[in-house]
């Protein structure tokens, strides 16, 4: 029984330390994040050595699962007092109930000091705002609308041209259709129907019209035309997709390419690291396409939030952790690893594969670099808007009316 | 219930002797249970009512104290998915019970046929109970999806009219659910419904046999009408896994095709937590407690309060 008491005792010092550990001692940073599989883990490894060699000592706190699991405990966490001292969000509106109850510390003195805004992209600069005042560090930069192809499928079905327009596009799926292969590798969960309808409303309905959905929230944008012919485009897809879509996870979809079994994927970059972790070479044995129509880079990233906190040290390593995530190196070391691109455009990408390489000739002209609907539109509008359009790609007797009218009315209420 | 109770008290009143101690005895009981009362107090009452205050709030992220009325109420009728959820809890619910009730009670009938091995039977019908909703809808999501499961065995042994496809079609992908459900929870009303089959008095299957009723007859009216209790507690044990149904359409479907399996407990947890939306999700969570509440109370006033005498 005492040994019992004493080893509870020992265990409760033990997680009051590792939880409280900021105060222990200098730069000793404890960073609550979710990046936990493979390769994600190997990214932070190399972050967490950049800090370590620049005179901190990272407490890691990974949360398996994702952000909607990790975000909250988080969450929790800054208001029962008892906060990290970094915490991971993605870029964009999810900090700012957060910043606009006096949680997060500005950054604004760190950020002139490091010239921060003649680094980042403006795009960036601004995501990280609220209300005039920076809050985030960002760490990464990923592509969401890239269109992954297999390269033996498009040979086998005769297919010998990266298909440039959708009605090109169309063709080169009926070939593969006819070939007997599986044209569109569709993982029907609504996030990446999602990601799927984006691709095709940023490419086909042009940065203009995306801008207006997705930025201003522009209802009379939702029910023109132009965004009807998105819907309808995309709901012709339908018609390529096999029976076991429902439900399939993203890295199954891409299993089907890395097989041969299917032609195309709609998948954000992450996707790259299973191509890689499958021997495969980026425009070799397969390729990617940001469209078909209008070239432009969906830009979407983590970014690091630092909570008030009272203690001087820790305040210190959290100084000293944004000062990493900004400078070159902590940026190469992460991304190198990640499959992103780092924010910083002034870094030697040199070392990026050929996809990469692919999204940073579109990074480099500022009008082809969108924000990401996360970045631009709270939460709670962009995943109720989820749920439309996988009910409307799974009802056929939905016509892109009667999407458009709803997705306005969505719009509307959520205002 | 308070057999025991009173059994123990009335050994323990001999011991201790005068009724001055049984009734100190009673205070230390209350003081006992005051902690207890407590967390009830603060772990149900006051949680209950900080949600529907915080349903009338502009909270998103974070819970903040800005009324906005109804607002929140007026957009969950709005919103298609809550209107589907409620929708398919409603269908899910009445297949699930009756599918159940009838399963379990079928199960436990034959059962009670003095057959043999009848212990290794029950331990297999109950099985499923055991194991974990997750398990469960991974299992029917393998089995059902149709470039993996049984529509694929069934081809590739020559079967090509064969079609088990259910969980890929958006209207009938629900009743994947109903029969996972129900694959899941009929083994315990067949243990419950078995142990009120046992409390049948023989003397009642010897007089029917005496008077030649056949054995169906007996079961129907009968054996049914004296089951009423057992009926009634595995009915409302199952109406419980109706209104908290989550985890089996998280594994099973994901709440897909698109949104056509949604209910209203995945609906709250995911604005809650994934969505960052908690004045709506409360106000969800306040629209089920009060459901519960008006289907609990008729039926709570008819099986407890009615038959209390009144002393006309």
């Amino acid at each position: 029984m005492r040994g019992l008491l004493m080893a509870l005792v020992g265990a409760t010092a033990l997680i009051a330390l590792g939880v409280t550990g900021a105060q222990a001692e200098g730069k000793r940073a404890e960073v609550l994040h979710w990046w936990t599989s493979g390769g994600e883990a190997a990214a932070v490894r190399e972050l967490a050595n950049t800090f370590n060699a620049a005179g901190g000592q990272w407490v890691d706190t990974a949360i398996a699962g994702s952000g909607s699991t990790a975000r909250p405990i988080g969450i929790n966490r800054i208001i029962g007092g008892n906060p990290p001292t970094a915490m991971q969000f993605n870029t964009g509106t999810q900090m700012n109930d957060l910043a606009q109850q006096g949680l997060l510390r500005p950054l604004d003195d760190l950020a002139k000091e490091q010239d921060w805004k003649s680094v980042l992209t403006p795009a960036f600069y601004n995501a990280i705002q609220f209300q005039g005042h920076i809050y985030g560090a960002p760490i990464n930069d990923h592509g969401q609308n890239w269109l992954f192809y297999s390269k033996p499928v498009f040979a086998k079905a005769g297919v010998t041209e990266e298909p440039k327009t959708w009605d090109e596009m169309f063709a080169a799926l009926d070939k593969i259709k006819a070939a007997g292969l599986i044209p569109v590798a569709v993982g029907g969960q609504p996030w990446q129907l999602q990601l799927m309808f984006n691709a095709i409303l940023l490419g086909e309905g042009g940065k203009e019209l995306y801008a207006k959905v997705w930025k201003d929230l522009d209802t009379d944008a939702v029910k023109s035309d132009k965004f009807k012919h998105v819907a309808e485009v995309f709901a012709k897809l339908r018609n390529y997709q096999d029976p076991g879509s429902p439900n399939r996870d993203w890295n199954v979809a891409t299993g089907m390419l890395i097989d041969g079994k299917a032609g195309i994927q709609f998948m954000g970059d992450w996707a790259k690291g299973e191509f890689i972790h499958a021997n495969m070479v980026a425009d070799k044995d397969f390729g990617c396409i940001l469209g078909p129509g209008e070239s432009n880079f969906m830009m979407g990233g983590d970014i690091f939030v630092f909570p008030v906190l009272k203690d001087k040290a820790a305040t210190d390593a959290q100084t000293l952790l944004a000062t990493v995530i900004m400078s070159k190196e902590g940026q190469l070391a992460f991304n190198s690893k990640k499959g992103s691109v780092p924010v910083r455009l002034d870094v030697d990408n040199s070392k990026l594969d050929a996809c990469a390489q692919k999204g940073l000739t579109a990074l480099k002209d500022q009008s082809r670099q969108i924000l990401a609907p996360d970045v631009l539109t709270p939460q709670d509008i962009v995943q109720t808007e989820q749920d439309l359009v996988a009910q409307y790609w799974t009802t056929p007797s939905m016509t892109a009316d009667q999407f458009a009218e709803q997705f306005a009315k969505v719009i509307e209420q959520a205002k | 219930m308070s057999t025991p109770q009173t059994a123990a008290g009335t050994i323990a009143g001999t011991v201790a002797g005068t009724a001055a101690t049984r009734k100190k005895r009673h205070l230390s009981a209350y003081v006992a249970l005051f902690p207890a009362f407590i967390i009830v107090l603060l772990a149900y009452v006051v949680t209950v009512v900080w949600n529907i205050w915080i349903s009338f709030t502009d909270s998103k992220v974070l819970p903040v104290n800005i009324f906005v009325g109804t607002k929140q109420y007026e957009r969950l009728f709005t919103t298609a998915r809550w209107l589907l959820s409620l929708q398919n809890v409603v269908v899910f619910g009445i297949l699930f019970i009756a599918g159940c009730l009838i399963l379990g009670f079928l199960l436990a009938v034959a059962l009670d046929q003095k057959v043999r091995f009848e212990n290794t039977f029950r331990t297999i019908f109950l099985y499923p109970f055991a194991m974990s909703f997750i398990v469960t809808g991974l299992v029917w999501q393998w089995i059902m999806n149709p470039t993996l499961g049984l529509q694929r065995v069934a081809d590739s042994i020559g079967f090509t009219w064969f079609r088990f496809d259910w969980i890929v079609q958006s209207d009938l992908a629900l009743y994947v659910i109903v029969l996972a459900g129900i694959w899941q929870s009929s083994g315990l009303v067949m243990a419950i419904m078995l142990a009120g089959l046992r409390g049948v008095d023989r003397e009642l299957w010897k007089a029917t046999r005496i008077d030649g009723i056949p054995t169906w007859r007996v079961y129907l009216h009968i054996v049914i009408p004296i089951l009423r209790p057992t009926i009634i507690t595995a009915s409302v044990l199952l109406a419980i896994a109706v209104v908290r149904v989550y985890e089996l359409v998280l594994a099973t479907t994901g709440g897909g095709p698109g949104i056509s399996t949604e209910v209203p407990g995945k609906f709250i947890m995911d604005y809650l937590f994934g969505r960052g939306n908690i004045g709506l999700a409360t106000s969800a969570s306040t629209v089920m407690f009060i459901t519960v509440v008006i289907l609990v109370t008729p039926w709570l006033y008819y099986e407890y309060f009615r038959d209390k005498p009144r002393g006309n």
